[in-house]
């Protein structure tokens, strides 16, 4: 099962490289990481989706946590959370009535066009990872050029984020 | 105060209590050994050769148990060091590490000497640095000792570029530290402690499983009183061998791999399993789905990633498990197990470890280390070397005085004994500190004969030649079907003669007639001591637990009839 890991992490060189080490070195699967400065610049929040059973997951948690530069972990999992990804579909467009058709497609999933170019089109889209499926299948018949995808993003509902620890200076 | 940062790395460590540093000099350290030079409180030992740094460090940090400290340069001084960083990360040994690092204006430019030992050593520490700003250097020195030395200890490594080494700075006067990611748990949670309690009023046959945690705890004391208390026998990893005396009648010494027979049968029938600071290895727990299956396993580790990665447990709890034991202590009532104990004592009887000498030779290893035991584990501290001679040592030595076996566990690194050995005997030059290595093991670390000679230190080598790789020979008999491949040394040297050059002393011993009285006389002399014992290559160390099977189907010696 994919799990969704909200970390906060002291914004230091290297911070990622321990990171994606661990995750390599000791075999659990990242399906995605994004990672981002927060509002206070001295820590960095990565939003990290992983996969594997609960017993690998507690392993990732723990194993993550052990590592100094990592300040909080939370698994949100369970909670309420809302979790967007980004995508840029490069797609051909030969002709009017392809544009005609894609830019149907764009409104339904409330995606936007970005660039038209001779015979492409960059559409741009966020959204859940379910939606950004559903986007990138409904596209792929028109012949999709280049495709950017970002790891999802994450925030918990309501008053429950996980907070930055109060800083000691 | 102003100084260059080196100055102030050297007062760091002294406010840390470090009186020697194991080190070896070059090009990007000159700034550090020039803080060295001024400095008279800290002792520096060069080795010949920077992997023996490390282990000596951990020698010494096993000792004192607190960091030891070593010291290379860049580049391949650095990547000297790894092997025993490995080592020591593998063993929880509390340590800190400095590497001399090009200045850094040529940082990532492939400089001379320049090697990215932050990114090689980044899974083997339990943290690392690199000091980009000397303003930063006094602040990363203390986090370095304090990540080292508390939760669970492991080795920290600082790099510091020379220029930085070098740069003027304000030595600041408050280094209090305070690490946001980085608060270990030390007090046990109450409900758990509860839970502990309720599991041991029900249990009928419980053991206690003391790990190498238990060493650093210190909760030697603790654990006598527990046992007494539970009324539990006590079986020990190699790691935690010495912490209980093994000469009590609770003790079943080591389980595992090459566990003594009533320990590993203790393990497979008991209903209650206490794990107190240990980690449950694949060489302590035999195939893990067949270990202690009839048992509830209780797991007090200070590290909560240990919890539930090798075994399943049943009532977890994170903490010091020195402070745990104590509240267990107060917590738990008086019980008796005569009966369970009774049967344990049966199994010690009927499998008592001389019946595991085996029969190939007449200078017996297992009878020598069984005698190095009766005439020093009152006051002895043993530091092995990887092989069959460290198994026997694990098996015959019989350890009573607690943090007196110190051995590279977890990577099994050969060399490791002799330089630990060293690190010992500085940390506590009174003390008999006695080497027991193989002739494939002493080979790796023969040059700092001269590192001890140098210092005077009266360490007592005790060296199994049997001119070969043994315990690879062994693997290869059960294993290959005794196709015997690369383990024979053809051209060893004489090793006294060559001992005699460095100005050891020698002994040597090839019968069993003269073992007591040469050991005893080495033991006595002065200075720096090799024992050569002459033993076959075709001893075995027995029992062992062959692959995928359980503690209790281990292979133990068969006396030919
Ligand atoms: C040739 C060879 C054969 C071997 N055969 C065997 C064998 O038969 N049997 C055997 O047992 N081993 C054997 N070993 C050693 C084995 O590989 C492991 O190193 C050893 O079993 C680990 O011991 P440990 O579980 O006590 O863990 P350690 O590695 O010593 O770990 C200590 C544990 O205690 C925890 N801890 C640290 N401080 C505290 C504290 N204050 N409070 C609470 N917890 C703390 C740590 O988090 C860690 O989990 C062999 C090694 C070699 C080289
Ligand atoms: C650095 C290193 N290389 C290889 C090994 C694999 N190995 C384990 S035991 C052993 C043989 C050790 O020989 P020796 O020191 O002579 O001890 P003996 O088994 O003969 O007592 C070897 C090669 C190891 N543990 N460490």
């Amino acid at each position: 099962m994919k799990h969704t890991l909200s970390v906060l992490v002291e914004n230091k060189p290297g911070v990622l490289t321990r990171i994606a080490g661990l995750f390599a070195r000791r075999g659990y699967n990242i399906s995605s990481l994004a990672v981002g400065e927060t509002d206070d610049p001295d820590v960095s929040r990565m939003t990290i989706v992983v996969s594997g059973d609960e017993v690998v997951i507690e392993q990732v948690c723990k194993q993550l946590n052990k590592l100094v530069d990592v300040i909080k972990l939370t698994d949100i999992t369970d909670k309420e959370f809302i979790g967007r990804e980004m995508i840029f579909i490069k797609v051909n467009c030969p002709d009017a009535k392809a544009r005609m058709e894609i830019m149907q497609f764009v409104d339904i999933f409330r995606a936007r066009v970005v660039d038209i170019g001779k015979d492409t089109m960059i559409i741009e889209a966020t959204g859940e990872a379910a939606k950004i499926d559903a986007i990138e299948d409904t596209l792929r018949p028109f012949g999709i050029r280049d495709f950017v995808r970002t790891g999802q993003i994450a925030m918990v509902r309501g008053a429950k984020n996980p907070k930055h620890p109060k800083k000691s200076n | 105060m102003k100084m260059k940062a080196a100055e102030s790395l050297m007062k760091i460590l002294e406010d840390h209590g470090v009186d020697v540093i194991f080190g070896y000099p070059g090009g990007a350290v000159l700034p550090i050994y020039d803080a060295i030079l001024k400095n008279d409180n800290i002792k520096h030992v060069l080795v010949r050769n920077e992997q023996a740094a490390p282990h000596a460090a951990s020698g010494y940090a096993k000792m004192k148990n607190r960091p030891g400290v070593c010291l290379a340069t860049s580049g391949p001084g650095a990547t000297n060091l790894v092997t025993g960083i490995a080592t020591a990360y593998m063993d929880s040994v509390p340590m800190v590490a400095i590497t001399g690092q090009v200045s850094t204006p040529m940082i990532g430019t492939d400089a001379f000497q320049e090697v990215d030992i932050t990114g090689i050593t980044m899974p083997i520490t339990k943290h690392n640095y690199l000091v980009k700003d000397a303003k930063d250097l006094p602040r990363i020195m203390s986090e370095a000792f304090h990540v080292a030395s508390t939760g669970r200890p492991g080795p920290v490594l600082v790099d510091i570029p020379r220029d930085v080494a070098d740069t003027m700075i304000e030595h600041p006067d408050d280094l209090t530290v305070n690490i946001k990611g980085y608060k270990p748990t030390y007090k046990g949670h109450n409900s758990q402690i509860k839970k502990i309690v309720k599991a041991l009023e029900k249990a009928e046959a419980p053991l206690i499983m003391a790990g190498g945690g238990m060493q650093y705890a210190g909760a030697g004391d603790e654990l006598k009183e527990f046992a007494e208390r539970i009324d539990a026998p006590v079986v020990t990893t190699l790691n935690a061998i010495s912490i209980f005396p093994e000469t009590d009648k609770r003790a079943l010494g080591m389980l595992g791999m090459h566990g003594r027979p009533a320990a590993n049968y203790a393990v497979s029938h008991c209903d209650l399993l206490i794990s107190l600071g240990a980690r449950f290895g694949d060489r302590a727990t035999g195939s893990v789905g067949k270990f202690a299956k009839k048992a509830t396993i209780i797991h007090i580790d200070i590290d909560p990633a240990e919890i539930g990665k090798n075994v399943r447990v049943d009532v977890p709890i994170v903490g010091d498990v020195k402070i745990i034991l104590k509240d267990l202590n107060a917590a738990v009532e008086q019980r008796d197990h005569s009966e369970w104990n009774s049967k344990v004592a049966d199994w010690k009887l009927e499998h008592p470890m001389s019946d595991q000498y085996g029969n190939e030779s007449d200078l017996k290893p297992q009878k020598i280390l069984e005698l190095l035991g009766d005439l020093t584990r009152d006051r002895a501290v043993v530091t092995t070397d990887v092989g069959q001679h460290q198994m026997w040592t694990a098996l015959h030595y019989d350890f009573e005085k607690e943090r007196t076996l110190i051995t590279s566990g977890g990577l099994g690194t050969m060399g490791y004994g002799f330089p630990a050995a060293i690190g010992a005997q500085m940390a506590d030059p009174e003390k008999l500190v006695i080497c027991v290595t193989g002739d494939g093991s002493f080979q790796m670390s023969l040059p700092e004969m001269a590192t001890a000679i140098e210092h005077c230190l009266p360490i007592k080598i005790v060296l199994m030649n049997n001119s070969s790789l043994s315990l690879v020979k062994q693997l290869q008999h059960f294993q290959c079907d005794r196709r015997y491949s690369g383990i024979d040394f053809t051209a060893n040297p004489d090793f006294c003669l060559l001992a005699q050059a460095y100005g050891v002393k020698t002994f040597r011993i090839e019968k069993e007639e003269e073992m007591e009285e040469k050991l005893a006389e080495a033991l006595a002399s002065e200075g720096l001591t090799l024992i050569e014992c002459i033993v076959s290559d075709k001893e075995m160390v027995y029992p062992f637990v062959p692959g995928k099977k359980g503690l209790d189907e281990m292979v133990k010696f068969e006396k030919l009839k």
